[in-house]
């Protein structure tokens, strides 16, 4: 099917939408109830993968001379909680640092799925599975940043009741940041406000927007290189430099939305 | 780029994935990693104490050895002058034993000669007796005179 549509000469446009389609059916009526399978089954598969893969070393993990596996596993542990440990002041190892440990591995390996040559798994593996739309970057999908910040947010305003109580928590979104003067009161409302909306969006927009467009230069880079014998040379040098440049956006971004999502959750367990 | 159902079922699969991890993953590696720790820790500390046991160890054997030098050159000095005792104590006996000797045989010599003056005198005196008897056979009593004769005898 796709080898059809490459050879019918699709238009720029044709090959960009082909490739930023979800494969998205019906679980309901109405516009909300659509599954986009291709970012649920790959970012599920991919946790699976991850998680298992550290739980299956964790599970032989020993005290005593670490196989090289374990070893492994022990630096991006240690990593992680060395992080957590720097911003959060508090038993961590009940929930925060294995919830950090969790969103670092797991967005990483759905941001890596941006080094996956998007037309060789179209030609080779997923027409032939009949998938005519099959995007492989679940974090290029709003819907999944958008439920992770979405999780960290309601996650944010548990602890926040939890350390504070209920009364606490309405206390401080009206008393603080700007004092406890009469007048200030609406003020601090309204900035506390803007910054329980602000979070999520941030958190959500900054990983979906630069995983979107690592997706999208890849696609251009790839409209390049069907122009002919000097764009696929250069559409193939160009498309090498970005994956490597690329390589520090995936993980940086991954790095940051774990270092967002402890910053976060402390700021909920500090009272102003 | 529209919000639908995938962001309530990426969010579900979020949950269990953080719930897995907090149940399952996190704690051994932490338990395995501490562990690690406190045994690092417990032998570092195990190799200081170690380390100052041979001290003391070493500074004991050193004042033992001290010890038994000077104990030993004592019992030297001691046995040298038992030594010089035992050689002064010999030299005395055995000069004692050399002048014991000399004094009986002196004395044994002294006996001697009194006993040769003995006979010589009881000899003398019978010659003389012989020789006046010789001489004065008729005048001479040999009883009468015997007295004076040993008297003579004597006197020799």
């Amino acid at each position: 099917m796709a080898i059809e549509q490459a050879e019918k000469a699709l238009t720029p446009s044709e090959y960009i939408t082909h490739h930023l389609t979800f494969n998205s059916q019906p679980v309901g009526d109405g516009s909300f109830w659509m599954l986009n399978y291709d970012s649920f089954i790959m970012s599920v598969l991919l946790g699976i993968v991850v998680m298992g893969l550290i739980w299956w070393v964790a599970r032989s993990a020993t005290a005593g001379v670490p196989s090289k596996g374990q070893a492994f596993v022990e630096l991006i542990f240690s990593f992680v909680d060395d992080q957590v440990k720097n911003i959060f002041h508090g038993n961590r190892h009940s929930f925060i640092a294995p919830t950090a440990l969790t969103v670092f591995l797991w967005v990483l390996a759905m941001n890596a799925m941006d080094f996956l040559p998007v037309d060789v798994m179209h030609h080779f593996v997923y027409a032939p599975l009949g998938l005519e739309h099959w995007r492989s970057v679940p974090t290029s999908d709003i819907n999944t940043t958008f439920a992770l910040a979405l999780a960290v947010w309601f996650l944010m305003i548990f602890f926040s009741i939890k350390v504070k109580g209920f009364g606490g928590w309405i206390h401080e979104l009206f008393y603080t940041p700007f004092g406890t003067k009469f007048w200030v009161l609406p003020l601090n409302f309204l900035f506390n406000l803007i910054e329980y909306v602000s979070k999520p969006l941030s958190h959500s927009l900054r990983l979906f927007g630069n995983m979107y467009a690592g997706e999208v230069i890849f696609l251009l880079l790839g409209m390049w290189a069907a122009t002919g014998i000097s764009g696929t040379i250069f559409g193939a040098i160009l498309g090498a430099g970005w994956s490597i440049f690329h390589i520090l956006i995936v993980a940086l971004q991954a790095f940051i939305f774990m270092m967002l999502t402890v910053v976060y959750l402390s700021m909920a367990h500090e009272s102003h | 780029m529209n919000i639908n159902f995938t962001l309530i079922a990426q969010a579900i699969a979020f949950a269990v994935l953080i719930w897995f991890t907090v149940k399952f993953v996190w704690p051994p590696l932490l338990s395995a990693i501490e562990t690690r720790q406190k045994e690092i820790a417990d032998g570092l500390a195990a190799a200081q104490e170690g380390r100052s046991a041979l001290d003391i160890a070493a500074k004991k054997s050193e004042a033992t050895l001290t010890e038994a030098k000077q104990k030993a050159s004592e019992i030297i000095g001691q046995a040298e002058k038992r030594g010089s005792q035992i050689v002064e104590e010999a030299k005395g006996n055995a000069k004692a034993e050399g002048d014991r000797i000399l004094a009986g045989a002196k004395a044994e010599i002294d006996q001697e000669v009194n006993r040769a003056k003995e006979g010589l005198r009881s000899q003398v005196s019978a010659l003389a007796i012989a020789g006046a008897e010789k001489i004065l056979r008729k005048e001479i009593d040999a009883k009468a005179h015997s007295e004076m004769l040993s008297k003579l005898a004597a006197e020799l």
